[in-house]
């Protein structure tokens, strides 16, 4: 068998057990721990006057009850500050149990352990917490407003405040024959993976080491930070995350409190303790994202060359920001798309409020920057009577230019430099799949019948394959089989299989003798973790690298046994065989054996590595670079992120009297550079649509002005069911990275990453008035209709306008030389749309 | 999310389920379906005492078509209604109405008698009672009321039933000849609570003009709004009925209030837009 | 339902649950969530938990062959039923028809939600063994899913009945 599983849409050799239900997720472990449940803040803000838990402790099966004094070492301290930056001059981080003060809906206060979580739930009810109510800051514009503080001593709620500057925006600005400024909106959402949170911890006392399980995104991180908050040696301390059901960013977030707390308690009772998150908790005590104000001014010429853009981000970073300012961060660099303006700023201000923490959600700040970006093309092209897809062309970077040095920073600390893509050939393919001219014909022929249909484009570049690194460790076995481990973990990607398909290409050995093992710091312990699309990129690489490092000894051992040169050496089928000649051929697996010079043979074919079956006796059995076993151990360390892109067109139509949004089609074209496996990329690129769709058409948390989240539960929170979700049609660009040996580029993350741009863009179209915040509901679309009508929303001018670009062209540069700054702001503050009974 | 503890009752005749229910009553809550009552006792949203689950009674899952309608026993499922197809006969608007309830998992499962006694002013099979004139029988021990829908309805998720006493069946009254139903609403997504609502009913004359135009609607009130429409349309030929002005005067009677899904304007809105939908379509079923 | 155990607190029922074809005792207080009994009193961690307010569909399992959401039954309720849950559908050795589809077709990525719809769709290709693509997807918009975007589920449905036809008897 020589066919390359490179590429090839195998099927997973995870679903056998996931689809009988024989996997093992969290909560599925640890059937015997005891159950713990929180006492959460139920203000947004307060001040803890007293605890008392005496109703508790009547409750038949309690064990322990904690609040923040009971701590003991690190473990009380404040959870750490993760990413560091200098622009983060006013970081806060929460306790683990609350201390004195909660700062929104849902903060830990107090742990309680019990025989199940039933009990421990009785035994919560029971505590009688005492608040004295402090006033809560909920909403971007309040927290600039600062009238009122989330922490008092960031008496302007600012935790950041960055600018980013390339070229002399102001002085490109004022020169540009075309000014607009369009002030832009993005509601909060939520990754809102279908399993929550949960940690499984085993303190064994006599050897004073934990064995904790979570459901995380990085099990070297959770270990790392247990062992430092429970004062344990790093070798004494394991994580383990098992089967995870989704994680979408909100499990890279760590250590959770309970992360500290589970096996703190754990040693402290010397029992199993497991606490599973329920679906109320997950919404107001995991992490949130999305929330953003923004505002754009961009300067233009006459083609729709962007001279000047200038951005400006209120940031919505909830109560505190352990994980610093990367969100923002990513919104200022990968805002710049496919695009090259003549000169950018992006200045950000990320803001506190009462409210849960905001950490990366797929996508992780993308979203929003795309939004910025794309609705400024389509203003421009809408400004210029030009059409948008040829707007965006005219301002792409070309292949010719890559390298792009953007000469940012981007969010792993390096230089953005975009290493790969083809748009206009990406946006060649996405116009001739989704039918641009045809759609484009139709849409305005249907809205002459008087149906509002429209379309919308949208494009983005994707940062991904992130350091710092990620390592792999591949075995050949005595009996032939492989195992792989990497420390980065897995939520469903399929790595199992993609990460098999490479090292059974590399070493020539059938995929089902391939077993990969992700997220087990006892198999790997050097990693980073999952999220920002990089570990098919890291991982896979890693995987890659060490195989070739087995198979390169593998080679050398084979070829001293056969007495050829390993340059005539192949491995086919787990055989390793002379080039053209089969006959002469050794298993892997007895080439395995041979690895490892044996005095003491304890199976059969052990029996062949022993002292007297080996002949050679010119040298040591251990040569001087070598070591025992067929296994090899490599790292993967980038110089910078691979860049994938994408481009999404959607053709919605919008009732003419419900204002309810259907969607006709969908399509998306994506560049993520060879694919391991397309029919995972695909399934990824699924599941990112339908969270886009979700979060443009019906996801957002609803807080009300004391801080209260709403819609904490999926009867209000709606995230998408399959009526609400189209067909996708996909079609793939594959330009590789340079940058790596395998040249992929990631791709979890790109189904999502412009929906709300590319939905308002087709609302907007559809409507003939401007959308500028996100997402939009029924209800909400009716009422700017209602306002359009009566004059106070413009309309779009280019169905007002005159066919004649030219025309249009000629007068404006007429009067190019007058025109000042023109707000073409559509919406006033979005406070009207949460008012509730 | 796990409930508080309750004692628990599982009584396999109706005489001991009064008997039960008469013992704890304010205390006592009944389990049928279950698809309201356990997400609300999950959520630890209420915590009742005792719950007298009835799922063991026999005799009550019956859906029967009976003195001019249909009726449903206490255990009859949302699917058992929605599937029966001699029900469906006696009066469409049941499975009309039914097959927008929640969905199919939830229906073979959850009541619909339970989901009247539950209330919910976003509940389809309230307005069906509403616009049907349907009743709904409450039973204790030692006796038995029938209530109608214009008084079972009180306020949002408060029913007439009271402590000690268990609704066995409802009633829906077929309409008479030459109607047409329908159930139409809008949803944020499919499945979801009706953003707004109406069962709509239109009865024909011999000469196929308009005699009657009725609709009860739910999401626009705390209990089902019940209209009667005729004025807009009588003596108008179906095909060409001025169902807008129908819609119109339906919404000068409904007050909506605003909720995190929409505003009372859309509401009132939808009225207005449904109201006509609903109407042309009822009448293009009254045959 | 027989006496209460002897144990503090509260009231424990023994009650003998038939569950994929087995008879299984439990000792379980009456408002233990059938989904909770399933997974931690006898060990059947195949059907998932993910929201306990009845939407997500995870938790679905079969009862007398109907799709119910388990989380909001409780297992004293569940007694004298025949409950089928993923465990029973099939085997890695012997799949049932929608469990092989899902894995042909990529219908499912982390998993989660997976057991709710496998049980779901099961029953509803035995009531409709011959589906059209639309039906297929209003069959499964009960259930969530935040991985796949769903495509390759009515994918798999609609394969689920195809292989269902082609080898009838290998049904739950």
């Amino acid at each position: 068998m020589t066919t390359k599983l490179f590429g090839e849409p195998v099927q997973r050799v995870e679903d056998a057990k996931l689809i009988t239900g024989r996997a093992h997720f969290l909560d599925d472990l640890g059937h015997d721990a005891l159950g713990a449940a929180f006492v959460r803040s139920p203000h947004a803000h307060a001040r803890i006057t007293d605890i008392d838990i005496t109703g508790a402790l009547e409750v038949e099966g309690l064990v322990a009850v904690y609040t923040h004094e009971d701590l003991t070492g690190a473990a009380g301290d404040r959870l750490p500050l993760l990413i560091p930056h200098p622009a983060l001059t006013e970081p806060r981080t929460g306790y683990p149990l609350a201390r004195d003060v909660v700062k929104h809906v849902g903060e830990p206060i107090v742990m309680v352990v019990a025989r199940d979580r039933y009990v421990a739930e009785d035994a919560a009810e029971r505590i009688v917490v005492s608040y004295e109510f402090l006033p809560p800051v909920v909403g971007v514009d309040n927290a600039r407003r600062a009238e009122r503080t989330v922490h008092d001593d960031v008496p302007d709620n600012v935790s950041a405040h960055m600018v980013q500057q390339v070229g002399e925006v102001d002085r490109a600005m004022a020169a540009a024959p075309h000014v607009l400024e369009l002030d832009l909106e993005i509601q909060r959402s939520a990754s809102m993976p279908m399993e929550g949170k949960g940690v499984y911890a085993r303190w064994d006392a006599a050897e004073g080491s934990m064995r904790l399980y979570s459901s995380t995104q990085t099990s070297t991180g959770v270990r790392a930070a247990v062992a430092a908050r429970l004062g344990l040696p790093l070798n004494k301390v394991d994580c383990i995350a098992p089967m995870v059901g989704g994680g979408f960013g909100a499990k890279i977030m760590h250590p959770w409190p309970e992360e500290v707390l589970v096996p703190w308690a754990a040693r402290e009772l010397d029992r199993e303790v497991k606490w599973v998150e329920d679906r109320r908790e997950h919404f107001i005590s995991s992490a949130h994202e999305r929330g953003q104000i923004q505002n754009v001014k961009v300067g233009f010429d006459d083609d729709g060359r962007v001279l000047a853009l200038d951005v400006r981000v209120w940031h919505d970073n909830g109560a505190y920001t352990p994980y610093g300012i990367i969100v923002p961060i990513i919104t200022s660099t990968q805002l710049l798309g496919p695009y090259k303006p003549g000169s950018y700023r992006v200045e950000f201000w990320s803001l506190y409020t009462n409210t849960v923490i905001v950490t990366p959600y797929r996508g992780a700040g993308r979203p929003q920057g795309v939004f910025a970006m794309e609705r400024t093309m389509d203003a421009i092209a809408e400004q210029l009577g030009l059409d948008r897809a040829e707007v965006r062309r005219r301002n792409f970077i070309t292949p010719a230019e890559m390298p792009y040095d953007h000469q940012m920073t981007f969010q792993d600390g390096r230089p953005l430099i975009y290493d790969s893509g083809d748009f206009p050939a990406s946006l060649d393919k996405l116009k001739a799949l989704i039918g641009w001219d045809e759609m484009s014909a139709y849409a305005e022929q249907a809205r002459s019948d008087g149906r509002k249909v429209g379309l919308g484009l949208a494009c983005y570049v994707e940062g991904t394959g992130v350091g710092p690194y990620e390592g792999a460790h591949v075995v050949v076995e005595s009996s032939g089989k492989v195992k792989v481990a990497t420390g980065l973990t897995t939520q469903g990607q399929g790595h199992f299989t993609s990460f098999a398909q490479i090292a059974a290409d590399e070493l020539g050995v059938p995929l089902e003798d391939v077993e990969v093992v992700t997220g087990d710091t006892r198999r790997f312990g050097y990693a980073v973790g999952t999220f920002a699309s990089r570990a098919a990129v890291m991982s896979g690489n890693a995987i890659a690298m060490a195989s070739r490092k087995v198979r390169a000894k593998a080679l050398h051992i084979a070829g001293e046994a056969l007495e050829v040169d390993p340059g005539d050496l192949e491995i086919v089928d787990g055989v390793v065989r002379v080039k053209g000649s089969p006959k002469s051929a050794i298993p892997l697996a007895t080439v395995a054996v041979l690895s490892n010079p044996l005095r003491y043979a304890f199976d059969e074919a052990s029996k062949a590595a022993t002292q007297f079956a080996v002949g050679d006796t010119s040298g040591p059995p251990i040569g001087a670079d070598q070591e025992p076993g067929l296994e090899g151990t490599d790292y993967y360390s980038p110089v910078g992120s691979a860049y994938a892109n994408g481009m999404h067109a959607v053709l919605v139509e919008n009732d003419a009297e419900t204002a309810e949004t259907k969607i006709l089609r969908y399509c998306v074209v994506h560049d993520c550079g060879p694919l391991i496996n397309p029919m995972i990329v695909e399934g990824q690129v699924h599941g990112g649509v339908a969270q886009g769709v979700g979060g443009a058409l019906y996801e957002r948390m609803e807080y009300d002005e004391n801080g209260q989240l709403l819609n904490a539960s999926f009867m209000d929170f709606l995230m998408p069911y399959a009526s609400e979700v189209p067909t996708i049609e996909i079609d793939h660009l594959e330009t590789p990275s340079p940058l790596n040996p395998l040249g992929i580029k990631g791709a979890g993350e790109a189904g999502v990453i412009p929906s709300a741009a590319v939905f308002a863009a087709a609302i907007e179209d559809a409507e003939g008035f401007s959308i500028r915040s996100m997402p939009i509901s029924p209800s909400e679309l009716f009422e700017l209709r209602r306002r359009h009508a009566a004059g106070e929303v413009p309309s779009l001018t280019r169905r007002t306008a005159t066919k004649s670009a030219a025309k249009r062209t000629t007068a404006k540069k007429a009067t190019a030389k007058k025109a000042t700054a023109k707000k073409t702001t559509a919406k006033k503050a979005p406070t009207k749309r949460r008012t509730t009974s | 999310m796990k409930p508080s503890p309750f004692a628990y009752s599982a009584p396999t005749s109706l005489a001991d389920a009064l008997s039960v229910l008469a013992e704890v009553g304010a205390d006592g809550k009944v389990l049928a379906g279950g698809q309201s009552l356990v997400p609300i006792l999950n959520m630890r949203l209420a915590a009742p005492a005792h719950i007298v689950d009835i799922n063991r009674i026999p005799d009550l899952g019956f859906v029967r078509v009976e003195d001019g309608g249909v009726r449903v026993g206490a255990l009859a499922r949302h699917a058992d209604i929605e599937g029966d197809d001699a029900a469906y006969g006696a009066l469409p608007l049941l499975r009309q109405a039914l097959r927008l309830v929640a969905h199919p998992v939830i229906r073979n499962r959850g009541t619909t008698v339970g989901s009247l006694a539950h209330a919910d002013p976003s509940g389809e099979m309230t307005a069906v009672l509403a616009l049907t004139g349907g009743s709904v029988e409450l039973a204790r021990q030692g006796s038995s009321r029938t209530v109608f829908a214009d008084e079972f309805f009180l306020a949002p998720l408060e029913s007439a039933v009271e402590p000690g006493e268990l609704a066995v069946s409802a009633f829906f009254p077929s309409p008479v000849a030459m109607t047409g139903t329908t159930f139409v609403e809008v949803a944020r997504r499919h499945g979801d609570y009706a953003v707004c609502g109406l069962a709509a009913m239109v009865t024909l004359e011999q000469d196929g003009t308009i005699g009657q135009a009725r609709a009860a609607y739910i999401s626009v009130g705390p209990t089902p709004v019940v209209l009667d429409l005729t004025e807009a349309v009588h003596g108008q030929r179906a095909a060409e009925a001025d169902w807008a002005a129908a819609g119109q005067l339906a919404q000068g009677q409904v007050d909506p209030e605003p909720d995190i899904h929409a505003s009372a304007d859309y509401r009132r809105h939808l009225v207005g837009v449904l109201t006509a939908r609903a109407l042309h379509e009822a009448a293009g079923r009254a045959a | 339902m027989s006496e209460p155990a002897g144990r503090a607190g509260e009231q424990v029922y023994d009650v003998v649950l038939h569950v994929n074809g087995v008879l299984r005792p439990a000792s379980v207080p009456a408002r233990r969530l059938l989904s909770d009994c399933l997974r931690h009193d006898l060990r059947l961690t195949g059907t998932h938990v993910g929201c306990e307010h009845g939407v997500c569909g995870a938790c679905t399992v079969l009862v007398d062959g109907r799709p119910m959401r388990s989380c909001l039954m409780f297992a004293v309720s569940a007694q004298g039923s025949e409950i089928t849950t993923v465990e029973g559908l099939g085997t890695p050795d012997d799949m049932h028809p929608v469990q092989q589809a899902f894995r042909e077709c990529h219908g499912l990525q982390c998993g989660f939600c997976t057991p709710g719809f496998l049980t779901t769709i099961a029953a509803f290709i035995e009531e409709n063994p011959e589906p059209s693509e639309e039906e297929a997807r209003e069959a499964i918009s009960g259930n969530l899913c935040r991985c796949t975007g769903y495509q390759n589920i009515v994918k798999a449905t609609l394969r689920a009945a195809e292989l269902s036809r082609d080898s009838p008897g290998e049904s739950t």
